[in-house]
């Protein structure tokens, strides 16, 4: 059985590696919502019903040769800095951190596969794939939602097919989400048309840790609304075409900021690793704004490539939970933000200043195998009017 | 425009909401639409409006007492929280629970992955729905004929139902 240090140790695979459309869709990711026939869901069943649950379906998860290894643990048995951290990682839910008895996860090693029990279904299963992969995502949690169903007495009609708790997820009981970083959309104001243009066809827009919570680091998801009606590939096929098409939004936002207002650009990547490299204390929200600038400058060749990686990580590391775990012991709000800061010193220690990384790719496709003129020159000070009020207006912000 | 719910007052509230593409609509005057909280604009859908209209009508506007047999889920348990008790609840609250499916999903019947064991059923419960639907609309119509054999059809699938599932 995997030790919790091993989670916190090893980043999960999809924090590690880059899948298609990468550098714009850092996950993907299916849930299926299952319960056993004949039990109440767990938000109204008694606590001997939710042991019941748990005894009968805890065991069937870990056979399963998916979970060899595992990580598996009662959510009572773990600390709420624990379970924080879980959370931070997106393999159990904000409202799982908070259930009471009856309640467990099990995930595998690479943090890829992870099952709740006992959440608001008795099964919450889902999958996490790096990049655009949502069909993949899908097959591997169908995979194990069909060993499961051999052992389990699923609650399921033909009408409504799987029955859930919420009737929002009736039908397939599935949810597919991709996890979009859309910083040129963001700043270029087309975001809200974007997510206006998403809820219009049936698809939801929501901010970094789901429902109600903020795009922090100008990350959403984009999940599908209806699972009834539908066949789960479609939903995804639906879902996955969607995606595609604000990933070509933000491509193009991308490429426009570049050449038409250049100067804001310099000057928000500039901003975010100055601050980021000198700052001694600052706030989760603050930091995760400025990595989304960094991580929009690794795209448009501020930066080298290979910083992706490190600033990805850090999106995970610098969050409330993950740092506590660091420290080994429970930190107050200036605390963190203390060593936060420390760690964004640290790790960005190696990163060198922006503008210097060469490929002009983009400018002159020819040049690719030159690496001699590929060094872009510095930009001289930028006197726009636009890029100054929104610097200061960022200032304002935090 | 007349009122949707009261039938009575001039409309002056319009709603429209899209789902999935298309476009419900409800047209309120201020009254009905008040008591709606419909003005509230904090967690309004029209879902529960449709909800509304569904079942609380008919029922006068007294309280929905309903409940499920099996695990004593209340109904107005369910407006509260939006979660229901068990999976039966989703037989003793049909009626209601219908209209608000209906606008929070794409359609109104299964049709992605069936569990192996249920995957024999499937198919004589389909046609058993279709055949049930195709018996209301001869009825409305008058086509008694059709009905008639309409009956015996539903009578002799209920019956291959049975040996399936045996």
């Amino acid at each position: 059985m995997m030790q919790f240090n091993t989670i916190l140790k090893n980043p999960a695979e999809w924090m590690l590696s880059t899948g298609p459309c990468g550098e714009i869709v850092i996950s993907s990711r299916v849930r299926l919502a299952r319960n056993l026939a004949g039990l109440s869901f767990p938000g109204w069943a008694d606590e001997e019903d939710r042991m019941l649950v748990l005894n009968s379906v805890k065991p069937a998860i870990e056979e399963l040769s998916e979970m060899r290894g595992a990580f598996s643990s009662d959510l009572r048995d773990l600390s709420a800095i624990k379970k924080q951290v879980l959370v931070e990682r997106h393999l159990i839910s904000r409202e799982q951190a908070a259930k009471g008895p009856g309640s467990a996860a099990v995930m595998n090693r690479k943090q890829t596969l992870c099952v709740m029990i006992n959440e608001e279904d008795h099964l919450r299963m889902q999958s996490i794939k790096a990049g655009l992969n949502l069909s993949s995502a899908l097959k591997m949690v169908d995979k194990v939602d069909t060993k499961l169903e051999e052992c389990l007495d699923y609650a399921f009609d033909n009408q409504h097919g799987y029955l859930t708790a919420c009737p929002t997820n009736l039908g397939t009981g599935m949810r597919a989400s991709a996890m979009l970083h859309l910083p040129a959309l963001v700043l270029s104001e087309q975001i809200n048309q974007v997510i206006g243009a998403v809820n219009k066809i049936g698809l939801a827009v929501r901010g970094l840790y789901g429902e109600g919570t903020e795009a922090l680091g100008n990350i959403f998801q984009v999940s599908n609304q209806h699972t009834l009606g539908e066949h789960e590939t479609e939903i995804v096929a639906r879902l996955e075409k969607v995606v595609r098409q604000i990933v070509e939004h933000e491509q193009n936002a991308r490429e426009s900021l570049f050449e038409e207002r250049r100067p804001m650009l310099d000057d928000q990547v500039g901003r975010a690793y100055a601050i980021l490299r000198h700052a001694h204390i600052i706030s989760t929200k603050e930091a995760l704004n400025l990595l989304s600038m960094l991580r929009a400058g690794v795209e448009l060749d501020y930066f080298s490539p290979d910083a992706r990686g490190v600033i990805d990580i850090l999106f995970m590391e610098i969050q409330p939970a993950h740092l506590q775990i660091r420290a080994g012991r429970k930190l107050g709000a200036e605390e963190r933000d203390i060593l936060r800061a420390e760690i964004m010193r640290d790790q960005l220690k190696t990163l060198s200043e922006p503008g210097r990384f060469p490929p002009s790719d983009r400018e002159d496709p020819g040049s690719d195998t030159t690496t001699g003129g590929r060094v872009k020159p510095p930009e001289p000070p930028a006197e726009n009017p636009e890029s100054d009020r929104r610097g200061k207006g960022k200032d304002n912000d935090e | 425009m007349i009122c949707d719910v009261c039938q009575d007052k001039h409309a002056t509230v319009y709603l429209t909401q899209i789902v999935d593409g298309q476009m419900k609509k409800v047209n309120l005057c201020e009254g009905c639409a008040k008591e709606k909280g419909v003005t509230d604009p904090t967690g309004f859908a029209l879902a529960d409006l449709l909800l509304g209209l569904g079942s609380d009508e008919k029922v006068g506007g007294a309280v929905d007492e309903r409940f499920c047999e099996v695990c004593d889920f209340t109904h107005s348990e369910f407006k509260k929280t939006g979660r229901l008790g068990c999976s039966a609840c989703y037989h003793a609250f049909g009626d209601g629970l219908d209209s608000l499916i209906r606008a929070m999903h794409k359609g109104i019947r299964h049709v992605g992955k069936v569990p192996t064991r249920y995957r024999a059923t499937k198919h004589f419960t389909d046609q058993i729905t279709d055949l049930k639907h195709r018996l209301k609309i001869a009825i409305t119509d008058e086509n008694f004929e059709s009905a008639a054999q309409l009956r015996d059809e539903i009578k002799s699938a209920e019956a291959e139902f049975v040996r399936a599932k045996a």
